[in-house]
């Protein structure tokens, strides 16, 4: 097991490094550094010098471990929009988009595990037929769409619930990095509509993958042997099917999850919300190279980290994988 | 005496969107305690889903149409399936046909083993590990401590099959009914597995349906046999007598394809004609009436019952 998690971590790391070197190469073609700085007006020779004093003169590869250097010591440079260090601009936005994604994560296992194994127990049932058709409909509704239609419904029409904003949040560390709106009662109202949008474009491929999965596995002689063995059927849908048709589902929420992230940025538009999506776009807007290139190297080491914990985890339910890993 | 297993004029149907075919059509098979009875056939004769009848599993659209299944004198074909549970994996086990795919992959061998006698006694996991151990022990199994710890991927094709024998022997049934066991497995393995069945059917006074369509090993094995073709049995009684003087052209046939029984070295083997007829499209009379030589005008038009050929073997033939 040791030596599996290892594997995986060099591997991470690997793919880091590669990012890492895609994000580079963009900053340092994309945009200009010394104007960044001084602005316009100032004579062509002291642009030269400050470029050579900012190393832009130097060799690629040596401004590429330097950059490398830098972001390990959590340097991604200034953000021009904020004046501030981009990590931290990053760091003060990442809860409210951790949060959202976690909350619509939360409703997808929530609804569709268990919509997803009924409707493969039971696929003639009309509560069946009935999941089948909604969730072709769910997924060919764009999530902006589905959002607006939620902001006029419940808070337009019906004023039941807030229609932008994160409401009132609580500093949860006292360092004015973490607010959450997890603590709150009204933080929790604006988390619902947001996070049910989130949600939905992913919910109904989750409906889709568990049950087709969990059919699979019924079909399967372990699963006619379990009968043969006189298990109760809750014992033998629940424990001996389920656990086969999680292998599959876990691996691809996983990858889903960093999709989520990218996925926020319709989602947070819409509803105004302060995360990474909408700070991503802003920064887009008004040419920040230098907390575009920090999103992206963040955002991707997120998507490593959840696929190396998700292919660990994976190790931990299929005893094959673990197995080959320890050769 | 009563026999422990009675099927009376079983037929089972599959319900297709074309219409019902008709997969088991009418047939009478005893079981005594004790006893082992081969039940042998080309593939599609039936012989499988005989075997998933008797315990009420058959895959679906197939269902019992007709006919009485009795063990130990109740009539278990009407059971409830929640009645039915008692029944299998209790009294009456099956082992697979590929061990490869019988256990499940992500449990342990202890995992699959314990729940099997917890889903039918009140035990603690302690004395079912212990039941499970000294199985474990009883199909030769090396260091069977450790095996409960393991995942089925770990095991060879034999170690699982024997594996999948000790489950079936963990609540002592009064049958096991044995699905081709040795088909996916390589000849020295296969041997193998039948002297351990064997041996444990003597040990355990276990009555044995042993269904398969290698007539060598029934031949080894099995007191009784009955042969199936296209749903029905054409021919059943002692194994020895079926093997020295088979009466049924279709028996006799098998048997003499079987490569140094009949025949000299050198020369080539005897071929049935043909092939066995689709459910959908069986032909009137005999079922066998197309591919047969003693082939005569009643064999299109009447369908020939069981009747005694004398030596304790009968056959469904109007010619013999």
């Amino acid at each position: 097991m040791v030596a599996f998690i290892i594997r995986r971590a060099i591997q991470a790391i690997l793919v880091m490094l590669i990012i890492s070197l895609i994000g580079f190469s963009i900053k340092s073609n994309i945009g200009d550094p010394v104007r960044d700085l001084v602005g316009e007006r100032v004579t062509p020779a002291e642009r030269a010098e400050i470029a050579d004093q900012l190393g832009l003169n130097d060799p690629f590869p040596t401004q590429y471990i330097r950059f490398v250097k830098n972001v390990l010591h959590g340097d991604f440079g200034t953000s021009l929009i904020y004046r501030k260090p981009c990590l931290e601009v990053i760091l003060k936005h990442a809860p409210a988009t951790i949060e959202l994604v976690l909350g619509a994560a939360l409703i997808i296992i929530l609804i569709s595990l268990p919509l997803g194994v009924f409707s493969a127990l039971k696929p003639k049932h009309l509560f069946s037929r009935f999941i089948m058709g909604f969730s072709t409909l769910g997924v060919s509704i764009p999530v902006f769409l589905t959002a607006i239609m939620f902001i006029y419904l419940f808070s337009v029409t019906l004023g039941w619930l807030p229609s932008y904003g994160r409401g009132e949040t609580i500093d949860i560390f006292n360092n004015g990095y973490w607010n959450s709106g997890f603590l709150t009662i009204d933080g929790l109202r604006h988390l619902i509509l947001p996070c049910i949008s989130l949600a939905s474009i992913m919910l109904p491929l989750y409906i889709r993958l568990i049950r087709s999965e969990m059919m699979e596995v019924l079909e399967t002689e372990y699963i006619k042997y379990a009968w043969a063995k006189g298990l109760s059927p809750m014992r033998i849908w629940l424990v001996h099917a389920f656990k086969n048709t999680l292998l599959p589902v876990v691996t691809v929420f996983g990858l889903q999850i960093g999709i989520m992230f990218a996925f926020t940025i319709l989602t947070e538009t819409v509803f105004q919300w302060q995360g990474m999506g909408f700070m991503f776009l802003e920064a887009i807007q008004r040419a920040d190279i230098s907390l575009l290139i920090a999103y992206l190297v963040i955002v991707a080491s997120v998507f490593v980290l959840v696929n190396t914990v998700v292919d660990i985890f994976y190790g931990f339910i299929n005893p094959t994988v673990r197995i080959s890993g320890t050769k | 005496m009563p026999h422990l297993l009675e099927l009376h004029d079983l037929e089972v149907r599959f319900a297709l969107r074309t219409g019902d075919i008709i997969a088991i059509d009418g047939v009478d098979l005893t079981l005594d305690k004790g006893e082992t009875l081969g039940l042998v056939g080309e593939s599609g004769a039936g012989k499988s889903v005989t075997g998933f009848s008797i315990i009420n599993l058959i895959s679906k659209p197939g269902y019992i149409s007709k006919g009485k299944i009795i063990f130990n004198g109740d009539e278990i074909s009407s059971y409830s399936d929640e009645k039915m549970r008692e029944i299998r994996g209790n009294k009456i086990s099956m082992i697979f046909q590929d061990p490869m795919m019988t256990l499940n992959p992500v449990f342990t061998i202890g995992f699959q083993m314990i729940e099997t006698l917890q889903a039918h006694r009140k035990i603690s996991k302690a004395d079912a590990r212990n039941i499970a151990l000294e199985k474990l022990k009883k199909v030769h199994i090396p260091s069977p401590e450790q095996r409960l710890e393991q995942y089925p991927h770990e095991l060879s094709g034999g170690m699982r099959q024997r594996i999948i024998i000790a489950i079936s022997l963990l609540t002592d049934p009064a049958i096991i009914i044995a699905d081709e066991p040795t088909t996916a497995l390589d000849v020295t393995i296969q041997a193998e597995i039948m002297d351990l069945l064997q041996e444990l059917c003597e040990s355990e006074n276990m009555a044995l349906i042993l269904i398969t369509h290698d007539l060598g090993v029934v031949s080894q094995v099995t007191e009784r046999m009955a042969v199936m073709y296209a749903g029905k049995i054409i021919e059943c009684g002692l194994t020895d007598q079926i093997v020295k003087h088979p009466v049924h052209p279709y028996t006799e046939g098998l048997i003499k394809s079987i490569p140094g029984t009949v025949i000299t070295p050198g020369c080539d083997l005897v071929q049935i004609p043909g092939m066995m007829p689709t459910l959908t499209n069986i032909p009137p009379g005999c079922a066998f009436n197309p591919r047969c030589y003693l082939k005569e005008a009643i064999c299109t038009t009447k369908t020939p019952e069981l009747k005694d050929a004398g030596n304790g073997v009968w056959a469904a033939c109007h010619m013999r």
